[in-house]
């Protein structure tokens, strides 16, 4: 058993619904006990979508599990078909009806239906939302996608892609396909299936025919890309085109496949960021500490452009795709950070404390964190809620997306003049330490002093030692001398938590009995900024 | 499956109750978790059951996702299930880390789910052998919140059944008492009290109490008036205790409010005129502030989904005193006896249809076409980019809507959707 306080990933049936909910003609029947339908309200309130998911569930009940439930699923399967008339079923189980054992897939089979009907095997107490969204595209395109196919010769036509990817409940799916598919446009490239987001089953039954593919998100359609590859011979591109330095190399792989010239696309200034990063209003941005957490795709873009696009100092990078474990720890190398690798809420908290940030990147669960501490934040990644299905237009991809992020990221951070009075003049009432960027309102903190209340907060479980940088929670530290505490208070709040903790580590090295204004400064000394 | 059983009426009241069997579109009962925690102050929910559990809660904690929320899922996985590593062993050392993690938290509620009853994983004995081990720091208690046994708020019906077993008993002398059973907003609360102290009523008591420790005593003395419709095992553990039920329809709007009241003052033997006189002032306002809303609601056709089994109430409510037509009274579960009251108040005629097949149901809703439907959060967008006008029902259960002052709020909320729909011209 494991203590969830708050949950990165659904259950992976829930990645089946995204699927299915993304793509149009296809209809799901969810064996699942009454109540699971709370789904349904993640796509019709928190995506806004005006239609309900195409799923039909079975909610047995207590009473039904002493008689047939196995009947009540094959009904459910011939009532949907004849009311909905889809091109294509998938038929599975929830978590507690894996439990029951009913078979869902012979059980559809035997009603013997004029359309394909494909079973989903998905080990709920195993995998999770992500994996299920993969495993039901990769089956979706294995049963659908054929096994051969006549293409077009490349002489005399524009190039032919597929777009892989994009879900419904994906965070900024929507505009990313905008992007990539302006780029595609741009380099000459037609697009023949994108998928599963507004694709029919009959739409999987083309995919044949695209050149190669191009895979947005690694997560949902990396799996069923290889398929099409191993069948059609389809080379893929799985480079995640979030950052200029990523969108710039997609475009290359993507040209060098298409066998067109990437040059005009790439000519001038496609993205802003370059020129805002480099503008010296940025300055001040320079070695700020960012503690990163997400999807794969989403941290792992996120972390090179923090480093080499913004010019920020990675302090933590971390995934709860344990899939994409290993290409996280080598990017977390990179910046000399041991990558964390968890879906535990609670520790990602124990890590972002440990790690004392100025800026936290993550999911919407790390927003509650960096509310609890007082850190400024903004969402990189799902999960994520309603605010973040916005309804202007905010890709991540590509050269627009480029622009949506530095607003996005910079947004909650003090900008620089407040910032400088905030150093040099301490007893302003009203423009005093401890607010927050007065552009956000400027309400008080509940304390002067966030990192170090974080400490006294509803005290943390012992958690595995969140290895990213120096512990502050080790050992009791050496007492500060009252003087040394006030000098503390003088430093910029946003930077007092690390300024703590080093202090107190260089007192630990160097066994000293108690922390004095001069030991403050030596340990400054010593790091540096 | 789906065919509809017409069965006879109740005795008298004119009422065509329908029972309707297939898909549902509703919550579990772990849902009543996201007002229960915050209601018993110093209370803990702790869910054993799977990722979609604790998906669930999270998603349907909504808007006070930020807060530091006093729940959370043991997520049972696979080791669990192979045997490999023992369940009590498991829940014992989950239980122990999250109490270090929460020291303020004097109640822990076991709450079974889905998968943890169709595997029988014996949360009872599990409550039983953790409050020994925390004892006297935590007590911990045990319901079922799983959506094969309870709908929506039969969650909360749950939750106050497992408290009613562990309430202090009344000496056997002890004057007649009365309480109020179902969470209320505290503001409601406190109205309620002031109300029937002007009555003479002075030992009044509220379960849940906001703190685990001021839990009321019960005993052969007690007489209880349910504020909620939907306390079948609630009120049945009372029973069992010796207490002894009120009949009353439930305290929503000016009418509501009187008759529940009323039927504590009867069984107290309050003097007629002092009720007069408790009550005027609040039956006053409540129909001023109605007044706003009538002209609005008046003649509008209303149509419930199935949600909370706060359907029938609120139809009489609508149909009595603000002059809607009803066209379905969908509920999920309906307990003859608790609301018989409020059917007889019914309009001749009306159609409550118990159970669901959604499908079918949306079928009769289109093609009724009525001016307000009343579901869910899974329909209520689909219904409207069909045209319809929905009012989502679980605000129902989040907002402060009993008693007179919140007659009119009550009014209001059937309004908002309405007046919103004649003012956007985009």
């Amino acid at each position: 058993m494991q203590l969830t306080v708050w949950t990165y990933e659904g259950p992976p049936h829930i990645g089946a619904m995204r699927i299915a909910t993304a793509m149009k003609g296809l209809h799901y029947v969810l064996h699942a006990p009454q109540g699971d339908t709370y789904a349904d309200l993640l796509f019709t309130m928190i995506e806004r979508r005006d239609a309900r998911p195409p799923v039909t569930y079975t909610t047995f009940q207590a009473q039904d599990l002493g008689r047939d439930t196995a009947e009540i699923f094959k009904n459910a399967v011939a009532k949907a078909y004849e009311r909905f008339q889809p091109q294509a079923m998938i038929v599975g189980a929830s978590c507690t009806a894996e439990l029951i054992q009913d078979d869902p897939g012979g059980l559809a089979k035997a009603l013997a239906l004029p359309i394909p009907v494909i079973p989903l095997e998905l080990p709920a107490y195993q995998k999770k939302e992500n994996w299920g969204a993969s495993e039901t595209f990769y089956r979706l395109v294995r049963a659908l996608a054929g096994q051969a196919v006549d293409r077009m010769p490349r002489e005399g036509r524009r190039p032919l892609c597929n777009i892989l990817g994009p879900t419904a409940l994906g965070f900024r799916h929507r505009d990313d396909v905008i992007e990539i598919r302006k780029l595609l446009a741009a380099l000459g490239i037609d697009v023949n299936v994108v998928a599963p987001m507004g694709a029919t089953p009959a739409d999987l039954g083309t995919l044949g025919a695209a050149d190669f593919n191009v895979v947005m998100y690694p997560e949902v359609a990396k799996a069923a890309a290889q398929y099409l590859e191993k069948t059609f011979k389809q080379p893929f591109v799985d480079i995640v085109p979030i950052g200029v330095k990523a969108t710039e190399r997609f475009v290359e792989a993507v040209a060098k496949l298409a066998g067109v010239d990437p040059a005009p696309v790439l000519a001038g200034a496609p993205s802003r960021l370059p020129w805002y990063s480099r503008s010296v209003d940025s300055t001040y941005l320079t070695g700020k500490r960012v503690f990163i957490f997400g999807d794969a795709t989403h941290a792992l873009a996120a972390a090179r452009i923090a480093a080499t696009e913004l010019g920020f100092k990675v302090v933590g990078l971390g995934t709860y795709s344990r899939e994409f474990a290993r290409e996280i720890r080598a990017e977390a190398a990179e910046h000399g950070v041991e990558a964390l690798i968890s879906d535990d809420y609670l520790d990602v908290e124990a890590a972002i404390q440990a790690a004392a940030p100025e800026l936290v990147l993550g999911t919407q669960m790390e927003r509650h964190i960096a509310k609890r501490l007082g850190v400024p934040c903004a969402v990189i990644s799902a999960p994520i809620h309603v605010q973040d299905f916005p309804a202007r237009h905010s890709p991540q991809m590509g050269f627009e997306g480029a622009n949506v992020l530095f607003d996005t990221w910079v947004h909650p951070l003090m900008m620089g003049l407040e910032e400088h009075l905030l150093g040099m003049f301490r007893e302003d009432p009203e423009f005093h330490d401890g607010v927050a960027p007065s552009h956000l309102g400027g309400k008080p903190r509940e304390s002067s002093d966030a990192v170090e209340q974080a400490t006294v907060v509803p005290p943390l479980a012992p958690s595995p030692a969140p290895a990213t940088v120096d512990s502050i929670t080790t050992h009791s530290p050496a007492p500060w001398a009252v003087e040394a505490e006030k000098e503390l208070k003088k430093i910029p709040f946003f930077v007092r938590g690390k300024a703590r903790a080093n202090t107190e580590r260089f007192a630990r090295e160097r066994a000293l009995a108690i922390i004095t204004v001069e030991t403050l400064y030596d340990a400054k000394a010593h790091f540096g900024r | 499956m789906n065919a509809h059983a017409s069965i006879p009426a109740t005795a008298g009241c004119g009422v065509e109750i329908r029972q309707e069997y297939g898909q549902r579109a509703v919550f579990c009962g772990l849902t009543g978790i996201v007002w229960l925690h915050r209601k018993i102050q110093d209370a803990f929910f702790l869910v054993v059951g799977s990722r979609t559990c604790a998906h669930l809660i999270q998603s349907a904690a909504g808007v006070m996702i930020f807060a530091e929320p006093r729940f959370a899922t043991a997520i049972i996985d696979e080791r669990d299930l192979a045997g490999i590593a023992d369940m009590n062993d498991e829940l014992d050392r989950v239980v122990g880390r999250l109490i270090e993690r929460r020291p303020d938290i004097k109640l822990l509620f076991l709450v079974g789910s889905c998968p943890s009853e169709v595997i029988k994983l014996d949360l009872s004995r599990a409550a039983l052998r953790l409050s020994k081990s925390l004892a006297p720091d935590v007590r911990v208690l045990n319901y079922s919140g799983s959506g094969i046994e309870t709908t929506f708020t039969q969650g909360e019906d749950a939750c106050l059944a497992s408290l009613v077993p562990d309430l202090p008993s009344e000496p056997a002398e002890a004057a007649t008492s009365l309480l109020v059973v179902g969470a209320l907003a505290d503001v409601v609360e406190d109205q309620f009290a002031r109300l029937f102290a002007e009555m003479g009523l002075s030992d009044v008591r509220f379960l849940p109490a906001r703190r685990a420790n001021e839990m009321p005593a019960v005993g052969r003395n007690t007489r209880y008036l349910l504020a909620q419709p939907f306390l079948t095992d609630a009120a049945r553990a009372l029973e069992e205790r010796g207490a002894r039920r009120i009949s009353a329809p439930f305290p929503l709007g000016a009418e509501g409010t009187t008759r529940w009241l009323q039927a504590a003052a009867d069984a107290f033997g309050v003097d007629p005129k002092r009720f007069e006189v408790a009550t005027a002032p609040g039956r006053k306002r409540a129909s001023q502030s109605l007044d706003h809303y009538r002209e609005r609601l008046g003649g509008k056709r209303i149509f419930f989904f199935p949600d909370s089994q706060l359907e029938v109430p609120l139809a009489r409510f609508l149909s009595r005193e603000m002059g809607a037509e009803l066209v379905e009274v969908g509920t999920p579960y309906l307990h003859r006896a608790h609301l018989a009251d409020e059917l007889e108040l019914l309009p001749r005629g009306t159609i409550v249809n118990e159970g669901q097949s959604l499908d079918d149901q949306m079928d009769r809703c289109r093609a009724a076409k009525p001016d307000l439907t009343i579901c869910g959060l899974g329909l209520a967008n689909p219904l409207e980019a069909e045209g319809l006008s929905t009012k989502w029902s679980i605000e129902l259960l989040f907002t402060p809507i009993q008693g007179y002052d919140q007659a009119g709020d009550l009014a209001e909320l059937f309004c908002r959707p309405l007046v919103r729909r004649t003012r956007l011209e985009v």
